[in-house]
C-alpha cells in the first residue's frame, strides 16, 4: 500500500481484526454484486469505499424515477440511464482505486460461470427468487461464499453460505419454486430498511474476505424494523436439497428453470 | 405449553407478536400447529392457508411442517422476503 491508501483506509486499518493484513487481503478481493438496487447501492457503496480491488456489478436495468428513494447509487440526472453506468460513476467517484467491471444482462444459469470466474464472494441484493436460486446453484457449484440479503415493507433477511459441501445453501432455507414473489414495486418498502440489510451484507463481506469474527454461515437473520427486533435461526443442510443435499436421487432432479 | 411467536408481516396482520399454548397430545408437528390456528378463521386461515409460504423456527432453527414439536418448545412464523 501507498500512504495515499494507507491515509484513505487508516480507520478500518487501525481495528486489530483487519489491519495492514487484512486491508491488502481487501484491495487483492474480487466481489460479485448481483442487483443495483435498493441492496446493491449501499453493499457496493461500502464495499468500494472500504477498498476492494474489484467489483463486478451486475444489473439489466435502468434508472426509473421510483427507484430514487431507496437506490442511493443513483441520482435524478441519470433516469434512464444503465444502472451498471450510474453505478460506475458514483463508486469512482467515491473510489477511483477500485476496479470496477460492470455486466448489463440477464443474470442466470447461461452468464454466471463467467461472471463467477475468480470471484472471492458474491452479494446477492436482486429482487426475485428465480435469480436468487440461480446464484446460490452457480455459487454452490464453485463453492465460492454466498451473502444474500433481502428487503420489503419494514422487514428484512441476511443469510451467508460458505458453498461447502455439506451445505446448508439458499434454496435449503426456501425449498419451494418462486412462486412468491413480492417485489419493492408491487408491495413498498421504508427506504432505510434496505440500507440496513445492504450494510449487514456488506459487514458479512468484509469480515469473510478479511476471516474476522464469525460469520452468518447457515444463519438466517430476521430484522423487523418496526420493533426494532433481530432473532436468528439456524439454517440446517436439507440431504433432498436439488443443489446440496447429499442424497443422489435429489441431487438428479434439480430445478427446471435455472 | 409452547410458545408462539409471530415476526415482521405475521406480527403486524395477526395483531399479535406471539403467544402460548397448552402442549395437546394431537399438537405433534409444526404442521398440526398451523393447522390448529388455521382453525381459527378469518385472518388465521388466510396467512397460515396451506400453500402459503410461511416460514417457521423450532427453537431457533429453521423447522418444517413435519418437525415435531414438544411441551416447553418455542415455534416461530415469519414470511419469505426476496424483495431488494
Amino acid at each position: 500500500m501507498n500512504d495515499d491508501q494507507l491515509l484513505r483506509y487508516s480507520r478500518q486499518i487501525m481495528l486489530p481484526t483487519v489491519g495492514v493484513e487484512g486491508q491488502e487481503r481487501l484491495l487483492r478481493a474480487r466481489v460479485l454484486v448481483v442487483g443495483l438496487g435498493g441492496l446493491g447501492s449501499p453493499v457496493a457503496i461500502y464495499l468500494a469505499a472500504a477498498g476492494i480491488g474489484t467489483l463486478v456489478v451486475a444489473d439489466f436495468d435502468t434508472v426509473d424515477l421510483s427507484n430514487l428513494q431507496r437506490q442511493i447509487l443513483h441520482t435524478s440526472a441519470r433516469i434512464g440511464m444503465p444502472k451498471v453506468d450510474s453505478a460506475r460513476q458514483t463508486l469512482q467517484a467515491i473510489n477511483p482505486q477500485v476496479r470496477i467491471e460492470g455486466f448489463k444482462g440477464s443474470i442466470d444459469a447461461n452468464t454466471l460461470p463467467a461472471l463467477l470466474a475468480g470471484v472471492d464472494a458474491v452479494v446477492d441484493g436482486c429482487d426475485n427468487f428465480t435469480t436468487r436460486f440461480a446464484v446460490n446453484e452457480a455459487c454452490f457449484r464453485v463453492g465460492v461464499p454466498l451473502i444474500s440479503g433481502a428487503a420489503i415493507r419494514t422487514e428484512g433477511q441476511v443469510a451467508v453460505f460458505s458453498g461447502m459441501p455439506g451445505g446448508p445453501c439458499y434454496q435449503c432455507l426456501y425449498p419451494r419454486d418462486g412462486s412468491l414473489d413480492e417485489t419493492c414495486a408491487a408491495t413498498g418498502v421504508l427506504a432505510p430498511v434496505v440500507g440496513i440489510v445492504g450494510s449487514i451484507q456488506a459487514t458479512e463481506t468484509l469480515k469473510l474476505l478479511t476471516g474476522a469474527g464469525d460469520p452468518l454461515f447457515g444463519r438466517l437473520l430476521l430484522l423487523d424494523a418496526m420493533t426494532i427486533e433481530c432473532r436468528t435461526v439456524r439454517v440446517t443442510a436439507d440431504p433432498d436439497c436439488p443443489v446440496c443435499g447429499v442424497r443422489p436421487s435429489a441431487a438428479q432432479s434439480g430445478r427446471a428453470d435455472s | 405449553m409452547i410458545k408462539i411467536l409471530y415476526f415482521a408481516r405475521l406480527r403486524e396482520q395477526l395483531g399479535t407478536a406471539g403467544e402460548e399454548l397448552p402442549a395437546a397430545a394431537e399438537l405433534t408437528t409444526v404442521g398440526d400447529l398451523m393447522a390448529l390456528l388455521r382453525g381459527r378463521g378469518g385472518i388465521w386461515s388466510e396467512l397460515l392457508a396451506e400453500g402459503e409460504t410461511i416460514l417457521a423456527a423450532l427453537n431457533q432453527e429453521m423447522a418444517r411442517p413435519e418437525t415435531p414439536i414438544k411441551d416447553g418448545d418455542e415455534v416461530a412464523f415469519f414470511p419469505p422476503v426476496t424483495g431488494g
